[in-house]
């Protein structure tokens, strides 16, 4: 649905997305912060094929040795080179927070959608379930399951994810809700179109904006919670590693071997920037109130 | 006012029933029990330990046995340190615990909300954006990082501050409250910057500006009260991840407070200790989320309407 | 857009009004901050000048009842708070007057008589003598305490007995109070070792009318360890315990050494993690710390800081096999994987902190014995075995699974064999690391294939590291059994004539484990600590054993 066809303008007609697209592109930091992302990511995906050393290759009597030619970020105390270790810390640090952050985002939306679009009784109690976990003491529970069921990858995507999807599915049924009750889907359904044509072709896009905001700011805090559970013993296992693993082992000897510190922390640094930059950029963006110039 | 308190009171009892059995279920699922030890503990050694915590009994039976202790108010006997109960355990951290989560809570939020409030009055000069930068950094920095660091500097380098310790050496509170507080001051301080501009661009602060009065009052009285609406919201999650940073801070700079105890637990498998530190967790979060409520009820007339009609 | 620029000179005005309101605030604040990071006195100054001494003491301890608990953090303590019957001698760790003044022993080696002193008193006063002793040997062995040490009763007559059920009567055990000041013990073997076991804390004394007081003497976990409760025989008394925070202990004016002893005050302090130990050791918290993290060893080596003392440390780190495992089941296997570790380079290179690599399983020199060596590191034998043993150059061999417990260090072993396995026998290694109590539990239950394991000796004899080895020992864990072996262990060597005849044995014994090779042995341990230099008289002894008698603080008024 156009909603600008009927204005007297000379503009072009344009939709929200394009409007969204027009405004981000005018906020210089968020463009720089989606252009570091897609490079990491594809840094990321090619890491097998461009890292210059095997990532379990080590040498016991080379030690940690800082930057040098055939180490650009130097070595850590195994003699491994930081420099591919920080690009697959990478590959599971960004796999961490998008896949976790995608559960949380599954589960959130279509719980949010149901309770939001069939509102009455339902809704209130999905609700109340939802304020019910909502109070209990979640950073308890990662750490119970890690500590209970071993340090699993999967399970790490599930127990963050199952953190992370109230919020997503509050949001979600809010938007629901008051979408719900506008002319347009009334129109939509007194022209006899199904509930579920409804909630795909209408309910579902509009509510992308905020889940879309959302799930950019996700995706930090998901990578912060990784690195905190690496800092209690209980994220990603070695000789996996990721970069909150990486900083952590950094920390302890940041004296010594700054370098084991320094780059990672740059690498998660620049990645939580971008991440929130480009949060932010959208979040205005899609904000109908902004004006476009 | 006073109903909708009590309404939500009575809600919190199926929450700290489900907290309960998740938790037990969880903690007896563990492989590892609380006895083994790296001296070969004989047979019946082990069965009079056991006995004597009643963990030959059937699941369901210590279940039921555990809920009512609970009801009374016992949490049961630590199984890592023999002669100490739980209540007494939870009792000693939780001091320490409380202090530290207020005083980064008032580090938050006297850093937050001044940043954000002062970034708000001059948006996009660098009024603004120093305060948001810095708020960016305190964001994507992580305690177990920014704490080692201050420590490095403050601790060692210029020998100012102690570095491990909670009142036991004068000066010891400040950099574990920074530590801690820092990542939620800058939570705050964008929020406040976002609620205060939304409210600065109101027309009746135009017209309080026009007619003369002193920008201090304009903000203290008119403006912030609406402004850091979002940032009381925030309060409540703000408090439960306080409860969980504390676990980082607390190991970085030796704290005997409530977090290290319970990750000293789920590692010992001391299951009482566990379930007792989780339930008292949930409810501490519970009557918190309570109070901030209230809050923002107080402070958004029109949330009151709604609450008065409930 | 003219609106906003209203607004903007709008707030122009106000602002500038404002932020003069709040300079003074400004300042105020700063000085605050800055007045409150004032200079004080550290740790280490106060408590040189007054006589207390700061200590690091690892974790925080799970009980002060000398016969539950297990552990050395608990020895630290308890040590201070009380004495045996012997004490050790710091430097040649023989055993020295504790409360006993003194002992004589039988020919046949048999029967010790002890003569105590008269002048010996509990921390309330009260008269101390032997009957404390028969009754707190008695409380040790009940079977509902659960005590972890009773092994070290069991060259008693009848203990070993009394406490598995089968003699009910403790009349019968082998110890008696001749008179108040007369205690008798006698023995089923003569025990070369027997006065090495009385230092030890599991065999300490403690105060009858205090414990019944709290509750049952079986009773586990009574108040009676309590600060304000505790009542013991040794040189301080327990004033406060904070769990997680703090443990300090006074002088106690009532032990019969009080004169010699030179220290007011302790104060231990629970520090988990070594990194922050190192901090506050800088930073003038402490006085001594319990360890070095690793990565500073080499720092502190390099800058010939006199603060680090590195000593050889009664234990091994081994490695455990489990025999039960088809292909570990070849003992040319197991040759072929003891031979390709090169221990040289994990003490050099990964573990860094001088430890020794270890080709037996005790420690040498455990008092004046040193164990056969048949083991070294020559991967050509170990692949020509291998290969006989049916795996030419790896071939076919099984992925092995090493296990340990999750700890860096470890896994930096771990990963280094791993390599080495990989490196000089072309075979694959798995590693798997699992939290202390599974771990425990996966080794105690035989559901491993390697698995990471240290001991330290609880007494200084070879007997300690050898008997763990015996078919269905507690320790022993690698289902291996070989009943020559145990005899010559159990049977033989205790009931040798001489000190050499014993070693001999022992000496037997170790070449058929070595020979065997149920277990790897990689290195044998040392300790490091951080001592301040105002800190004096610190022992450096294989057993890291500390004497509170003899240790003083530069500056201290005495």
């Amino acid at each position: 649905m156009d909603a600008n066809s009927t204005t007297l303008t000379a503009e072009k007609g344009t939709s929200l997305w394009e409007d969204a697209w027009i405004k981000l592109r005018k906020n210089r930091l968020a463009i720089v912060g989606l252009g570091l992302l897609v490079f990491l990511c594809v840094i990321s995906l090619l890491t097998p094929w461009i890292a210059p050393y095997g990532y379990e290759q080590q040498d016991l009597l080379m030690g940690a040795t800082p930057p040098s030619a055939e180490h650009w970020l130097g070595t850590d105390v195994f003699g491994r080179d930081m420099l591919t270790r920080i690009m697959y810390g990478g590959r599971v640090s960004l796999m961490v927070g998008f896949i976790a952050t995608a559960v949380a985002l599954a589960i959130g939306v279509i719980y949010g959608a149901v309770a939001g679009y069939v509102g009455g009784r339902v809704d209130a109690v999905m609700m109340r379930l939802v304020d019910i976990l909502y109070a209990l003491p979640f950073m308890i529970f990662i750490i119970l399951l890690m500590v209970v069921f071993g340090r699993n990858l999967l399970l790490l995507f599930f127990a963050i994810g199952a953190v992370e999807w109230l919020t997503m599915a509050r949001i979600v049924r809010g938007q629901v809700m008051s979408l719900r009750k506008q002319e347009f889907v009334e129109a939509a359904h007194s022209l006899g179109l199904s509930q579920w044509i409804i909630i795909r072709r209408h309910i579902i896009p509009n509510t992308l904006g905020p889940v879309i905001v959302y799930t950019t700011l996700t995706i930090p805090s998901v990578m912060l919670l990784e690195a905190f559970l690496s800092f209690l013993g209980l994220g990603i296992q070695p000789p996996q590693s990721s970069w909150g693993l990486l900083i952590n082992y950094g920390v302890e000897t940041m004296e010594e071997y700054p370098w084991l510190l320094i780059f990672p922390g740059i690498a998660l640094s620049l990645t939580l920037f971008a991440l929130n930059f480009l949060g932010d950029g959208l979040r205005d963006a899609l904000d109908p109130r902004t004006a476009k110039d | 006012m006073l109903r909708f308190a009590l309404s939500r009171l009575l809600q919190a009892i199926p929450v700290l029933l489900v907290v309960i059995t998740m938790t037990f279920l969880l903690v007896h699922s563990a492989p590892g029990g609380p006895f083994s030890a790296d001296k070969a503990v004989p047979a019946e050694v082990l069965e009079a330990l056991e006995a004597q915590y009643n963990l030959n009994q059937p699941l369901w039976q210590q279940y039921i046995s555990y809920l009512g202790d609970v009801v009374r108010g016992d949490m049961g006997p630590s199984f890592k340190y023999p002669g100490r109960s739980v209540n007494e355990l939870i009792y000693s951290g939780l001091g320490t615990t409380a202090e530290l989560g207020f005083y980064a809570m008032l580090v938050a939020i006297f850093i937050g909300v001044i940043a954000g409030v002062t970034a708000s009055m001059r948006p996009n000069t660098m009024q603004d954006y120093v305060p948001m930068t810095a708020a960016m950094i305190g964001i994507c920095m992580p305690s177990f990082l920014l704490g080692p660091l201050l420590v490095l500097i403050f601790g060692i380098h210029l020998d100012w501050l102690p570095v491990s310790g909670w009142n036991q050496i004068p000066g010891d509170k400040i950099l574990p409250a920074i530590t801690l507080g820092t990542g939620y001051a800058a939570y705050i301080a964008r929020l406040s910057r976002g609620g205060m501009l939304e409210v600065l661009s109101q027309d009746y602060i135009r017209t309080a500006r026009a007619k003369g009065l002193s920008e201090f009052l304009i903000i203290g009285k008119h403006a912030l009260r609406g402004g850091l609406i979002p940032v009381v919201a925030f309060l409540g999650p703000a408090f439960a991840g306080l409860l969980g940073g504390s676990f980082v801070v607390e190991t970085i700079y030796q704290i005997p407070g409530l977090g290290r105890f319970y990750v000293q637990a789920a590692f010992n498998r001391d299951y009482t200790m566990i379930l007792g530190t989780t339930v008292f967790f949930a409810t501490l979060i519970i009557v918190f989320n309570l109070l901030s409520d209230m809050l923002a009820v107080w402070l958004n007339p029109k949330l009151r309407q709604q609450v008065r009609g409930e | 857009m003219k609106q906003s620029s209203l607004d903007a000179r709008l707030s122009a005005i106000t602002y500038a009004r404002f932020t003069q309101n709040l300079r003074p605030l400004f300042v105020l604040a700063l000085s605050l901050i800055l007045i409150s990071c004032g200079t004080s006195e550290s740790n280490v100054e106060a408590g040189n000048r007054t006589g207390t001494l700061h200590w690091g003491n690892g974790t925080e301890p799970q009980s002060l009842d000398p016969h539950i608990a297990t552990g050395v953090p608990e020895h630290h303590i308890i040590v201070a708070l009380m004495e045996g019957l012997v004490h050790k001698d710091s430097k040649t760790l023989g055993p020295t007057p504790g409360v006993a003044e003194s002992w004589t022993v039988s020919d046949d080696g048999t029967v010790y008589t002890f003569k105590l002193r008269d002048n010996a008193r509990w921390s309330n006063g009260d008269v101390h003598n032997a009957h404390d002793f028969v009754w707190s040997w008695w409380r040790a062995l009940q079977p509902a305490l659960g005590n972890l040490y009773a092994y070290m009763y069991f060259p008693i007559v009848n203990a070993r007995e009394y406490y598995e059920g089968e003699v009910t009567d403790f009349e019968l055990v082998g110890v008696k109070a001749l008179d108040d000041l007369t205690l008798q013990v006698t023995l089923d073997n003569p025990t070369p070792y027997f006065l090495q076991l009385l230092d030890h804390y599991s065999m300490f004394p403690v105060h009858q009318a205090t414990l019944e007081k709290f509750g049952a003497p079986d009773e586990r976990g009574t108040r009676w360890t309590y600060a304000g409760n505790m009542v013991g025989n040794g040189p301080f008394k327990l004033t406060s315990w904070e769990i997680n925070r703090a443990i300090e202990v006074e002088r106690n004016t009532f032990y019969w050494a009080n004169d010699e002893v030179r220290l007011n005050k302790i104060v231990f302090y629970p520090t988990e993690n070594t990194t922050t130990e190192e901090r506050m050791f800088r930073a003038g918290q402490l006085h001594y710390t319990n360890g070095v993290p690793i990565d500073k060893v080499a720092t502190y080596r390099d800058a010939n800081d006199p603060a680090l003392r590195v000593t050889p440390y009664l234990g091994t780190y081994f490695y455990r096999i489990n025999v039960t495992v088809p292909h570990l089941q070849d003992k040319r296997v197991r040759r072929a994987l003891g031979m390709t570790i090169d221990r040289k380079k994990i003490t050099e290179n990964v573990t860094k902190s001088g430890q020794i690599p270890a080709y037996a399983m005790t420690p040498p020199n455990t008092r004046g014995y040193y164990p056969p060596i048949d083991l070294s590191f020559d991967p050509e034998a170990a692949r020509q075995l291998l290969a006989e043993a049916g795996y030419p150059n790896g071939e076919g061999f099984p992925v092995t699974e090493i296990l340990y417990n999750t700890n860096e260090g470890h896994r930096k072993v771990a990963v280094a064999i791993q390599q080495m396995w990989r490196e000089h026998l072309n075979i694959e290694v798995k590693l798997l690391n699992q939290e202390w109590k599974v771990y425990l539990d996966s080794e105690s239950n035989g559901d491993y294939q390697i698995s990471r394991a240290g001991w330290i000796g609880d007494y200084v004899d070879p007997n300690n590291f050898l008997d763990m080895f015996i078919c269905n020992g507690g320790n022993n864990r690698t289902s291996w059994c070989n009943e020559e072996y145990d005899r010559l262990v159990l049977d033989v060597a205790p009931r040798a004539k001489t000190q050499e005849e014993r070693m001999a044995i022992f000496t037997q014994a170790e070449k058929m484990l070595m020979d065997d090779l149920p277990v790897l042995p990689i290195y044998t341990y040392t300790t490091a600590h951080l001592v301040h230099p105002s800190m004096k008289n610190v022992a450096d002894n294989i057993m890291d054993m500390q004497s509170y008698r003899e240790i003083y603080l530069e500056g201290a008024d005495d």
